[in-house]
Parts: structure tokens; C-alpha cells; sequence
């Protein structure tokens, strides 16, 4: 009898501890899933719709699309709201927060921006600069920026490889420069020039962009070359104020010549996020 | 005693030990998962201030990233610490109410909590779960020494009669107040005002939902070429709404549908928030219509020529317009036409609503009452003349106090619209009388706590079926039980009901393996009592 009362005891005290066990599988497995049912939902939708043809058509062709593999080409030429997939290597990470990652890819023919892509804390370790992923979401477009949006799923394939920054600074103010967008840049022989902070003063950087900010927000810095002014950032969340580039912004002076790498970011124009800078 | 009498009993004590073990291990689980920081005493108003002690106070403040902002919080620390020598103030600055509350719910754990910070009611009520933890203000307000024109306060207090009835009526949370008022503003429509003529449009004394709509659907019309008749531009998004959570509430508000009750019990997946919804997603599907979080801020798309009506906060009044003063666009982009300053659009015109937002102040119970005192003197001293006037300056915010509204500083201000001066920048003063007239018009949603999950809710709701629809997915029935579902589950709408309604949801059947644990608990007492009767009869027979 003893031994009976023990071993049920026994038999519901496992169970309480195998009921009490983390399901360590569940953040990747809705990852997974969550593509696999927006492509199914949009099968769906697309055999109900028939009021609207061309919507119709438009649908059909996102879902024979949906799931296969873009290269860049085909990713540029893709309308906006469209899901795509594609292919690309990690070249920087931006943040991770609430199981969202944001990471700029890129692969031998141009780069993508991926904003707050579904990624476990687990996950987002494994994102190393140069692996290589498979990405599934909707393109999309936020002030110029051309990038896959919020929700998009990814998972980690075989592959590496890292970009050689492009040498953009004689493309700087051109046309043809967006088609460089999100790639891994480097800017030469650039001159520090002036901002003007919140007093009114003359300083080489911006805490935030009016100097409203303090050390370990964003660091906004003006650059020229051929007679022309950009504004550049150091995007806090992608280089904090521990990174050298971060402490390297804080020392600029004005006239300062300097070389720098980085993101070519897009905000209402080129935006570039800068993560290198050496002053000449 | 034999060897095997004596097995018996070290078996016997052994069980008993365990048993007692399985028993008394929850109870511990239980009671050390309780552990937290000291309960405070409620807050009482010392009879007098002591002076000869030195406090130091901490001020999480807001900015809307904007230095001229910062500067003031600094002067007004300045300007305090001149009347009160013994209250060192030290600010932090946030430019961001979520993080502002993300850090107050962390610090309330370890009683770490600043003694003053900006915040939104809804974030109060939350961080009212705690005892004690936010200091109800009725007692301070009225507190004839040091309350609101106390008579021994060092400076030029407004009386509690000074307040805009409707905002001191914002930060009462059930029976008491829990914040004053610091700043309020609402949302206007900023109107490119050229291009609604030149598409054969006049502006109505006040907009509708349907005026807004049609005027959109008719610069949707593009020329052979692809780019847009209104604009010659290849991008043109006619109506952009920056806060879609806003848009949703008062939409809902106007049409007197439901959102929540008062005490919290969630209404807003109602026929009249899915009617709204077709009608947006139906605007959505022509690129009439988009949201910040979808295309960008409306004030660029507003100066770059590519947006008519464009939704945004008063306190962003200094970004609307060919001559805004803060401009976020190239100067090639920029384009000139003359900028209108509306109410948001109605559906009765006869019978305006529109929401009153803005920073508030709250203050964070502590040990010593003598702390809270001064820092209630830093709190009051934020409505004076000199930090009111100055701040509401610096934005389309509008003084919370009749003192401040009717000085002459401020009429004076009021007067000096300009397209070229900066801090009469006559947007920016348009929308402050914008809200100065319609103060009356204004309304707040309920506070509970999940408040500000239901506003979450209430945008992702529009943005959900904006970008669907953009999409190309099909909005039907079963599209909008699967949002609801979705919003509900989110962020977690049936724990608020169950938590302020009492009504218990049906959260469905058990799962298998705690049916089997419930089912071996059961057999392990029956097996004990079986046991002990076994015991007793044995005893009895011997």
C-alpha cells in the first residue's frame, strides 16, 4: 500500500514537473508556421475574391510567387506589398527586442533591410555576420527605405559570406545611387563640417538630430565632399556609444578629413548608418 | 519491537515526511513567488515642511525631441531650486511615454520609482496595481498650506479653481485624482488647402469623414504617364493618419459606439468599428489612404506636396507647411501651398469630438512623507505662469490653467502669427486655438488598468485592415473573426474583462496532461485514506 501511495506521489510529482517544462520549441515552430498560414490564407483569399478581377490576378500571381526564391533582380523589379523570398547574408545586426530583429543583408548582386523580422533571442544569437538565411515577408517601402516588413519569417540555411564595402562617395547626390541602397558602403576623404546644436553653436555632432539628445542616442554628423553637405548617423541601436565608432564620432572636429563605412540606410534621401570611421 | 515493526515504522515516518514534503513545498513555491518590496504606508500631508532638510528628488520628464524642451525642464529646476534651496531636483529625460512607463512598471518592483514623472492615465492606472504606490493628489490639492495657492507656497501657485475643469477631470482615476494636468493638445487636420481647390473643392466650415474621403478618392486620379493629375508626382497618398489608435477611438466616439465601459469591459469589436473598418480598408484598396506606420510621418508627405489632408498632434504643428520651422525633407522636395488648420473630420458637425491627449504629472509614493511634500511643490510648480507659458510655447500644447490662458503674455503670443518667425509660427498657433476653442468638444477614454492595451488594440486594428487590404487579401467575415481573435489574444482583452468585470471566460477544456495529474492526485488520496482506515482496523483488531 505504502509503495503504492509512493509511486502515484512520485508518478504526479513528474507530471507536475513535465506540465511545468519550458516548450522550448514553440517560438521557432510559430515562426515556421506563421509563413506557412499567411500563404495558405492567401490561397484561400484568392479563390473567394471574384468581385474584384484584377485584384484577383494581382493575388494570383503573388501566390504562385510566394515561397519561391527572388534574387535581387527580381526582388527590385517585385511591387510593393508583395510577398517575396529571398536569399542573402547577414552583414549587420540592428536590434533585437520582444522576439523582433531588424538586420541588413546583403548578397553578391545588392542588400535588403529586414525590419522586425520573428526571431527568438535564441535565434538572433545565431545571426553572425556573413550567414546566410532565407527570408519570406512583404515588401514594402517607409520613407524612401525599401525594405521587407514587420512580421516576416526567416530561417538559417547554409552559406557564408561577408561584402567588401563599395567605394559610393562619387555617387553621393546622384540617381543612381538607390540602387546601392541597404549595401555595405565606404565613403573617402569626406570633410567634417559644422552643426549647429540646440544653443546655437557650431559642434561636430548631434546628440539625436537637433542635439536634444545626450550620450547613447543616436549621433547625427554632417559630412561634404565636391562641395556638397549629407547627414550622417550613427544609429545607436546598430553601434552603441560602447563601439568604436560610436566613441570615434564623439571626437571628430570640424574640418576633420575622414573615411568612413557603412549602410547606405534610406530617409527621405540617403541616410547612411555609419559603423567605421577613421579620421585621416 | 521486532526488526520488521521497526522497518514498518522509519516506513511510515518516511511517507509521512514526504507527504508533509509534497504539501508543504507548494506552499513555500507559493509563498516566496509573493516576495517584493515593502509595502508603503498610504500617503499623509505633513502639517508642515522641513525646511532644514535636504531632499533629493527625481524627475522623469518628457520631451518631444526637442531641445528647446529640455531647456525649459533645466531653467524651471533652476528657477525652483532658487524658492526651495533643500529640493534638489534631478531630471532624466525620455522622448518616449512607453519607455517612460516600461521603466516605472520595472522600478515599482524594488521601490525605485522616481518621485515625479510626465505620464498618460492609462499608464497610471496601471501603475496603480501596486498599494500605495502612486500618491493620490485631493488632500495636496487642497492643502491649505502647500496645496494649490497655499499660503505658504513660494511661488505664484495656481488655485485649484484656476484648472481647466476637463483636464483636472482627465486625471481622476475612480474617486480621487492621481495627476495634474501639465500640457494638452488634440489632433488637427492639417489641409493642403491649394490642392482641395484645385480639385474643384471648397473647405467646409467643418470637415467630415465624407468630405475627407471623396476629396482623397478624387486625387487618386493619375494622367497617362503614371504620376498623379493633383501633383505630377509619381506618389501622392491624399489622407495619412499618424495615430491610427486615435483615429479608431474617435471615429467610435462620434458615432457614440461602443469602445469600453468605464470600469473596463472591452466593446469596441462591435458592428460599427467593422462598418469603420470596410470604409477605411475600402480607401486603403485606392491608395486614398494610409497610416504613419505604413508610409511614413503625414507632415512629409503634407511639404512634400504628396499628401492633402494630413492627421497628426497639435504638438507636431511645427513640422505642417511649406515654412514649418522644423522641415525633414530636402529642400528640392518642398513645396509651396498654403497649409489649413482643421478639427479632425466628423461624423456630426453640428456636434464636434475630439480627444484630449497630452502629458500629464504623477507623483510616486515614498517612505519619508516630507519627500513627497517637496515633491508635490515641484509638481505644482510646473503649472505656474512662467513653466506653462513657456513650454506650451514651444509646440501646439495649450496651458492647463484659465491663470496662464488669460495672461497677458499669452494673448500676446496668440497675436504675432507669422509664416517666418519660428515661435509665432501661425500653424502652430492656429492649432493651439484650434483647441483653445473646442476645449468643451474634448473627451478622454476610460482609465482602467489595460487601458492602454485596448488603445493598442483600437490602431492595430486599423492598421491591421490598411495593410491587408494593401495587400490584396480579401477583408470578409471570417478575416475579421480572426482580428478580433487575434487583438483579444494579443493583448490579452478577455484578462482585462475577467480582471474589472469578474466574469469568467470559458478558457476550454483542460489539457491531457493535467486532467492525468489532477485524476493521480485524486487516486494518491484516496490510496492515503484507504491507508489510514487500513491502519485503524488493524489497530482495532490487535
Amino acid at each position: 500500500m505504502k509503495k503504492c501511495i509512493i509511486a502515484v506521489l512520485t508518478a504526479s510529482m513528474l507530471l507536475a514537473m513535465a506540465g511545468c517544462k519550458k516548450d522550448e520549441t514553440t517560438a521557432s515552430t510559430t515562426a515556421a508556421t506563421t509563413t506557412a498560414e499567411t500563404t495558405a490564407e492567401v490561397t484561400e483569399d484568392t479563390t473567394a475574391a471574384t468581385e474584384d478581377t484584377a485584384a484577383t490576378e494581382d493575388t494570383a500571381a503573388t501566390t504562385a510567387e510566394a515561397g519561391k526564391v527572388m534574387d535581387y533582380a527580381q526582388y527590385i523589379a517585385t511591387g510593393m506589398d508583395t510577398e517575396v523570398t529571398i536569399e542573402a547574408y547577414v552583414q549587420g545586426k540592428q536590434s533585437w527586442w520582444d522576439n523582433k530583429a531588424t538586420v541588413y543583408l546583403q548578397d553578391e548582386d545588392g542588400a535588403y533591410f529586414v525590419y522586425n523580422m520573428t526571431c527568438s533571442e535564441e535565434d538572433y544569437a545565431k545571426l553572425v555576420d556573413g550567414q546566410k538565411i532565407r527570408v519570406k515577408g512583404f515588401k514594402t517601402e517607409w520613407s524612401g527605405e525599401v525594405e521587407i516588413a514587420e512580421g516576416a519569417t526567416f530561417e538559417i540555411i547554409d552559406g557564408n559570406w561577408i561584402a567588401t564595402p563599395v567605394d559610393v562617395t562619387a555617387e553621393l547626390g546622384t540617381d543612381g545611387l538607390i540602387m546601392k541602397q541597404n549595401q555595405l558602403a565606404s565613403f573617402t576623404g569626406m570633410k567634417v563640417e559644422a552643426s549647429k546644436d540646440a544653443a546655437g553653436n557650431d559642434v561636430a555632432f548631434l546628440y539625436k538630430w537637433d542635439g536634444s539628445g545626450e550620450e547613447g542616442d543616436d549621433l547625427y554628423f554632417n559630412v561634404s565632399v565636391n562641395g556638397k553637405t549629407y547627414t550622417f548617423t550613427v544609429e545607436s541601436y546598430l553601434c552603441g556609444k560602447d563601439t568604436e565608432v560610436y566613441k570615434a564620432v564623439q571626437n571628430l572636429k570640424i574640418g576633420d578629413t575622414v573615411d568612413m563605412e557603412g549602410f547606405l540606410y534610406w530617409y527621405e534621401g540617403v541616410n547612411p548608418h555609419i559603423t567605421k570611421v577613421t579620421v585621416k | 519491537m521486532s526488526t520488521r515493526r521497526l522497518l514498518s515504522l522509519s516506513m511510515a515516518k518516511a511517507l509521512s515526511v514526504l507527504l508533509m514534503l509534497c504539501l508543504l513545498l507548494p506552499m513555500c513555491v507559493t509563498l516566496t513567488s509573493c516576495h517584493g518590496a515593502k509595502p508603503l504606508h498610504a500617503f499623509d500631508v505633513p502639517d508642515e515642511f522641513d525646511e532644514s532638510h535636504v531632499y533629493e528628488i527625481t524627475f522623469w520628464a518628457k520631451n518631444d525631441t526637442n531641445a528647446t524642451q529640455k531647456n525649459i525642464y533645466n531653467q524651471a529646476v533652476t528657477d525652483f531650486q532658487k524658492l526651495y534651496p533643500n529640493i534638489h531636483v534631478n531630471i532624466r529625460f525620455y522622448t518616449d511615454y512607453g519607455q517612460i512607463y516600461n521603466d516605472v512598471i520595472t522600478n515599482i518592483s524594488t521601490n525605485t520609482t522616481p518621485n515625479i514623472c510626465i505620464t498618460y492615465p492609462d499608464h497610471i492606472a496601471t501603475y496603480m496595481t501596486g498599494d500605495n504606490v502612486v500618491v493620490p493628489l485631493d488632500s495636496l490639492m487642497s492643502d491649505k498650506k502647500y496645496g494649490l495657492g497655499g499660503s505658504e507656497v513660494k511661488f505664484d501657485s495656481p488655485k485649484e479653481s484656476e484648472l481647466i475643469p476637463q483636464y483636472i477631470e482627465e486625471c481622476r482615476i475612480g474617486t480621487e485624482h492621481f495627476a495634474l494636468p501639465f500640457m494638452r493638445s488634440t489632433e488637427a487636420c492639417y489641409v493642403n488647402k491649394d490642392y482641395v481647390e484645385k480639385l474643384g473643392y471648397t473647405l467646409p466650415d467643418v470637415l467630415t469623414w465624407d468630405f475627407v474621403f471623396e476629396v482623397s478618392e478624387a486625387a487618386t486620379k493619375k494622367n497617362a504617364d503614371g504620376t498623379y493629375a493633383i501633383n505630377g508626382q509619381k506618389t501622392m497618398i491624399p489622407f495619412i493618419y499618424k495615430s491610427s489608435d486615435n483615429m479608431m477611438i474617435q471615429m467610435l466616439f462620434q458615432k457614440e459606439a461602443g469602445y469600453s465601459t468605464p470600469s473596463g469591459e472591452v466593446l469596441i469589436f462591435n458592428d460599427t468599428t467593422r462598418s469603420l473598418l470596410d470604409e477605411i480598408s475600402s480607401h486603403a484598396k485606392t491608395g486614398a489612404f494610409s497610416t504613419f506606420k505604413i508610409s511614413s510621418y503625414p507632415a512629409n508627405f503634407l511639404n512634400a506636396g504628396q499628401c492633402i489632408f494630413a492627421i497628426d498632434s497639435t504638438a507636431g504643428a511645427t513640422w505642417m507647411g511649406s515654412h514649418a520651422p522644423n522641415i525633414d525633407i530636402s529642400k528640392e522636395k518642398l513645396v509651396e501651398f498654403e497649409t489649413a488648420v482643421y478639427p479632425v473630420p466628423q461624423f456630426d458637425p453640428s456636434n464636434p469630438k475630439m480627444i484630449s491627449q497630452g502629458p500629464s504629472i504623477c507623483l510616486f509614493n515614498k517612505e519619508d512623507p516630507g519627500e513627497v511634500l517637496a515633491s508635490w511643490l515641484f509638481a505644482s510648480y510646473l503649472l505656474s505662469n512662467d513653466v506653462q507659458l513657456s513650454y506650451c510655447q514651444t509646440e501646439g500644447y495649450v496651458p492647463v490653467t484659465e491663470k496662464a490662458r488669460k495672461s497677458d503674455a499669452y494673448q500676446s503670443y496668440l497675436s504675432q502669427k507669422s509664416e517666418t518667425d519660428a515661435l509665432h509660427y501661425r500653424v502652430k498657433i492656429e492649432a493651439c486655438e484650434m483647441l483653445l476653442s473646442h476645449t468643451e468638444c474634448t473627451f478622454v477614454t476610460p482609465v482602467f488598468n489595460g487601458s492602454a492595451s485596448l488603445r493598442n488594440a483600437a490602431g492595430d486594428l486599423i492598421e491591421n485592415v490598411t495593410k491587408s487590404t494593401r495587400r490584396k487579401q480579401t477583408i470578409d467575415d471570417e478575416y475579421y473573426e480572426k482580428l478580433y481573435g487575434d487583438m483579444r489574444t494579443l493583448y490579452r482583452l478577455d484578462q482585462i474583462e475577467s480582471q474589472t468585470t469578474g466574469s469568467i471566460k470559458d478558457l476550454g477544456k483542460l489539457p491531457q496532461t493535467a486532467v492525468i495529474l489532477l485524476i493521480t492526485l485524486v487516486i494518491s488520496w484516496l490510496l492515503i485514506g484507504a491507508y489510514v482506515v487500513y491502519r485503524a482496523l488493524r489497530k482495532k483488531k490487535a
